[in-house]
């Protein structure tokens, strides 16, 4: 079957600096695909390539049915804008022309009750918030989920409730999703395939061949030590 | 009123006034406001030819405006700088050139503007542009939505942003256009940013703040006018329309911000 994503001799430069080199990959359906690497090695200006959001020399190739959702690093909404969260979602479905029970269905996926969608967007805590934007990724089915670091701004107990929610809509919809992540013990368990960017060649494949000292040390450049239960390894 | 003219002049200007709050509330969000009320003075070296050669000003002060506004967006483009920052430099070059052009004796009538009787046909072409504004508006408002809250998300949605950016400072400069005549370059832009900052005072949500801006525009122009005939008729009813609009923003300041 062909895969869901493609990806050949990307290069991506601002004025003279090149971000990302030469970089080929591709992405099965249904695939979990972790990408890691230390701050600047261009992780988030990937899924901008990727978005179409840069320019990029090379071939992206989305699968024809390809629906793409993203929740971005991070959003900057403005404190003062008089938006509430049921009017983002709204907007986003009208320029869709997708649906109310649309929004509802998405709300309801990600837990946002009817109180926050009435929210003011920039009175939200940070998990309301990432709920929000997970729910303005899944408007329209997409089949494929771009998260850029989902967790950056949450604590430990919010952060493993949005992750039990990606899991559990990814086990449900089939959905193939591409994540940045900071924290390898959680690529470890539910990634299927990791690209690391950082120093030196790009490097891909399975978390457990790619997540050893040594090419870590490669990748960040430092010793990097994470944690991951016994019974991980028997996956 | 006395004439038909007089008629088609006050409803025109109530007509802008709803356009102004619209524009007004979404120049506020996108945190446009004071360069917004500088682009009404792009008018003025426009306002200042047609004086000196005696052609219709709106079309001189449309023309100079709808050149500063392609200068501006292309600036932003390719500078990466702020639009207030561009609009800063183009701000003064304009109201220097304009004092240098416009004679003397139309200065005051250029700068704060003039209530004048309307022909049928200049009354039907100011209607056209305000429902022009109106319904441009809100036929991009879900995109400028998106663009508010995050212009990443809204470009990987498939929103232009330059083109948005475009069309929103044209529409500005419409609605400048509109109120040019009675309100002239210096406070043209003032009706659009008084009754919005006002409204956001008020309102919370996207559809209160709307038609609380547009109501209070509304209300200014009506009592500005109506103040301005009953009381100083010997004097343009622009400054008076601005007044009544700052005023009612200092009401609004004795209620606890909608946003505390």
């Amino acid at each position: 079957m062909a895969p869901m994503l493609s990806v050949r001799g990307v290069t991506v430069k601002f004025g003279a600096r090149t971000i990302i080199q030469n970089l080929s990959f591709s992405v099965q359906r249904g695939e979990n695909l972790a990408i890691i690497g230390p701050n600047g090695a261009g992780k988030s200006v990937l899924l901008h390539a990727l978005l179409n959001l840069v320019p990029y020399e090379g071939a992206v190739e989305w699968a024809e049915d390809a629906k793409l959702g993203y929740v971005p690093q991070k959003v900057a909404a403005d404190r003062q804008l008089p938006l509430e969260v049921k009017d983002l979602l709204s907007a986003k479905a009208r320029l869709m022309k997708i649906g109310a029970t649309d929004v509802r269905s998405a709300a309801e996926r990600v837990g946002l009750t009817p109180e926050l969608l009435s929210t003011s967007v920039g009175i939200l805590s940070g998990g309301e918030f990432q709920k929000a934007l997970i729910a303005f990724a899944l408007l329209g089915n997409p089949n494929v989920l771009l998260f850029d670091e989902p967790m950056s701004s949450l604590d430990e107990l919010t952060e493993e409730h949005v992750y039990e929610l990606l899991r559990d809509l990814q086990r449900e919809q089939q959905l193939t999703m591409l994540t940045v992540s900071h924290d390898l013990s959680i690529v470890y368990q539910s990634a299927t395939n990791v690209l690391c960017l950082g120093k030196g060649t790009p490097c891909f494949g399975p978390p457990k061949e790619i997540l050893t000292p040594q090419i870590l040390e490669a990748v960040y450049s430092a010793p990097v030590k994470f944690h991951h239960h016994l019974a991980d390894e028997s996956r | 009123m006395k004439s038909p003219g007089e008629l088609y002049g006050v409803v025109l200007a109530l007509l802008f006034a709803i356009a102004a709050g619209l524009v007004g509330s979404f120049a506020l969000m996108k945190r446009m406001l004071l360069a917004s009320d500088v682009i009404s003075h792009v008018a003025l070296p426009g306002l200042g030819i047609a004086f000196l050669f005696g052609f219709n000003p709106l079309i001189g002060g449309g023309a100079t405006l709808f050149l500063g506004t392609l200068l501006i967006w292309q600036l932003q483009r390719k500078t990466g700088l702020a639009t207030d920052a561009m609009i800063g430099v183009i701000f003064a070059a304009s109201v220097a050139i304009g004092a240098v052009l416009t004679p003397k004796e139309d200065l005051v009538e250029a700068l704060f503007g003039k209530f004048e009787t309307l022909s049928l046909g200049a009354f039907l072409i100011g209607v056209a542009a305000v429902v022009l504004i109106i319904v441009v508006i809100f036929a991009f408002k879900d995109e400028l939505i998106l663009g508010l809250f995050s212009p990443e998300l809204a470009a990987a949605g498939g929103v232009k942003l330059d083109r948005q950016n475009l069309y929103f400072l044209l529409l500005f400069s419409l609605a400048v256009l509109v109120g040019l005549r009675f309100l002239g370059a210096l406070l043209a832009g003032a009706l659009i940013i008084i009754p919005a900052t006002t409204g956001r005072r008020l309102a919370n949500d996207l559809p209160h703040f709307l038609t609380a801006s547009c109501a209070i525009s509304l209300i200014s122009v009506a009592a500005g006018f109506g103040l301005a005939h009953y009381f100083a008729p010997a004097y343009s009813p622009g400054p008076v329309i601005v007044i009544v609009s700052a005023a009612l923003f200092l009401v609004s300041m004795l209620k606890r911000p909608a946003h505390a």
